[in-house]
């Protein structure tokens, strides 16, 4: 697996903007509405190239729609945004064939072994034929999922499916991973597993991550950066050892997030959010 | 010239994923075929031969189950395609169907490449009811243009009726709800239509409501290819310009509608 990364890291990775400085997400003033009830108000984002960014809140803050947008399965109320280098509005297209993205639902196909979901994505995102069979042996080397590339993907454990899931949002090398809960429902052993892959990710290809979670342990071990988003609004971006230190000398993300929700639960999404959350618990777990 | 045939290729390889993902499906659990195997076995043996008692049923001096031959292949491609919206929602629910939305190919290919999949069980359908047919001594025309052009017909029932009840799934968006509209609108499409009786012996406003039905359009096309020495009422090339003009419109509705599935 080293050599091949090493081998990987040398050739000319397209669609990473290796040691790009510049911004991979940008938003300005992103809103979304549904029926006049604002669920995103006005959030200005900037996430850098390489950066692991989280997003934390309560359930119904906005982070789903959020991520909505930013892949461009729904388009905004207001406002407007750049996403890996290109209009979310105007080049729809285009900001997907350059990012990757893990939903918090199972996006791999049960009744398909591991390799023919890889092909699936090969082909949807254009590989070139001669590379496919490189670019999936790759994959799955990466994510060590060949020895079970011949099995149907029903039949994978949680840790595996979500590694499959990676591979498969990955393998046409995006500029950009967006995973929404993507250790939902995992043990701590699979949830390290993926934490590993997320940080080679970055590490190793220099793509940039944002991740959604609700476990504050998650966001301080993986995320460069955490921004807290409440009722729609980005209430504040910092990285973890700052919004720590801005409540107190041993205070955790826990006291944090504790402090910023304020015990709102009566705001905690609504049943489809919980039936979400329940569901990809129980396809990963 | 060159780029346009690139994009006709990025085009196609698109088309050819998600169809091949759900032939690949097809091949690990052919349980789906096999019980689909029942359905036309039922109307051709129980149906067709009661039926084929009543005097009058075929037009012209053909026998009953030549005429009812056509009709049920035509039958089980609308039925095993009209529940295709059901798969959808279920893709939906599951999560697969963002994966398809974010990726960067265009909404018409993901809806061309399901229409296509639905065409390989239709085609599968055909060999059942053209085996049944040889088997009661329905005269089956075996001439390969013939059998191509019934392919072809049921490569475009298929992908007509898929790609509606796609396009009903988006509207309904549960799977209670398209179980219920689903039994409500096959009845209606299959008997309105030149299926298992000629529209010559309907009353006006359904014979109205039968030449609006693209299924009347299949049958009809069927008839002259499947059967020798059967003629086509609107000819067969009226047929297949209804139905490609049919399955256009549907296509490019399924396209705007699709992607609302994910919001």
């Amino acid at each position: 697996m080293t050599e091949l990364n090493t081998a990987i890291d040398q050739a000319a990775s397209p669609g990473i903007p290796a040691g790009n400085a510049g911004l991979v997400i940008q938003t300005s003033e992103l809103s979304k509405s549904f029926d006049g009830r604002v669920v995103v108000d006005r959030v200005d984002l900037q996430i850098h190239s390489r950066e692991i960014f989280g997003l934390i809140g309560p359930n119904g803050a906005g982070k789903s729609t959020l991520i909505k947008m930013l892949t461009t399965l729904l388009p905004p109320s207001a406002g407007n945004a750049r996403v890996a280098g290109y209009d979310l509005a105007r080049e729809p297209r285009a900001v997907r064939s350059h990012i990757g993205y893990v939903p918090q639902l199972l996006s791999a196909d049960g009744a398909l072994t591991g390799y023919e979901n890889l092909l699936l994505s090969a082909r949807l995102y254009l590989i070139p034929r001669a590379q496919r069979s490189q670019r999936i042996r790759e994959a799955l080397e990466r994510t060590e999922l060949t020895d079970a590339a011949g099995r149907l993907a029903q039949h994978y454990s949680g840790g595996m499916l979500r590694r499959l899931e990676i591979a498969q949002s990955t393998m046409h090398r995006p500029a950009l991973l967006i995973m929404d809960e993507p250790t939902v429902g995992l043990d701590p052993v699979a949830r390290n597993t993926v934490w590993a892959h997320v940080r080679n990710l970055r590490d190793r290809y220099g793509t940039t991550i944002l991740l959604t979670t609700h476990v504050m342990e998650e966001a301080d071990a993986l995320c460069d950066r955490v921004g807290i988003l409440h009722h729609g609004r980005l209430e504040h971006v910092g990285t973890p050892a700052e919004l720590k230190a801005g409540i107190g000398p041993d205070a955790t993300l826990d006291d944090v997030f504790a402090r910023i929700a304020g015990g709102d639960e009566q705001t905690g999404g609504n049943m489809h959010d919980v039936l979400q959350t329940r569901r990809s618990a129980a396809e990963h777990g | 010239m060159a780029d346009i045939l690139v994009r006709i290729g990025n085009y196609a390889t698109e088309v050819h994923a998600v169809a091949d993902a759900e032939v690949r499906k097809l091949r690990h659990d052919p349980t789906e075929l096999l019980t689909r195997a029942i359905q036309p076995a039922i109307w051709l043996l129980l149906f067709g031969e009661v039926m084929a008692q009543v005097r009058g049923l075929a037009s012209g001096n053909g026998r009953y189950l030549d005429f009812l031959a056509p009709g049920i292949l035509a039958q089980s491609v609308l039925f095993a395609a009209i529940f295709y919206g059901i798969a959808v929602i279920w893709e939906r629910d599951l999560g697969v169907l963002h994966r398809y939305m974010v990726s960067p190919a265009p909404r018409s290919a993901l809806v061309l490449g399901k229409a296509i999949s639905s065409a390989v069980r239709g085609l599968s359908q055909a060999i059942i009811v053209y085996v049944l047919a040889l088997a009661l001594g329905i005269a089956i025309d075996l001439h390969v243009l013939h059998l191509l052009g019934v392919a072809a017909l049921i490569i475009l029932g298929s992908g007509l009726f898929s790609t509606f009840s796609l396009i009903i799934a988006c509207i309904v968006r549960t799977r209670e709800r398209f179980m219920g509209i689903g039994q409500v609108l096959t009845m209606p499409i299959f008997f309105a239509s030149n299926a298992i009786y000629p529209i010559e012996i309907m009353p006006g406003w359904l014979r109205a409501i039968s030449l609006a039905n693209p299924l009347t359009y299949e049958v009809d096309a069927l008839r002259a290819l499947m059967l020798t020495g059967e003629a086509s009422k609107f000819g067969v090339g009226t047929d297949c310009i209804v139905l490609v003009a049919i399955s256009s419109l549907l296509v490019l509705i399924a396209t705007r509608m699709y992607p609302r599935m994910t919001m």
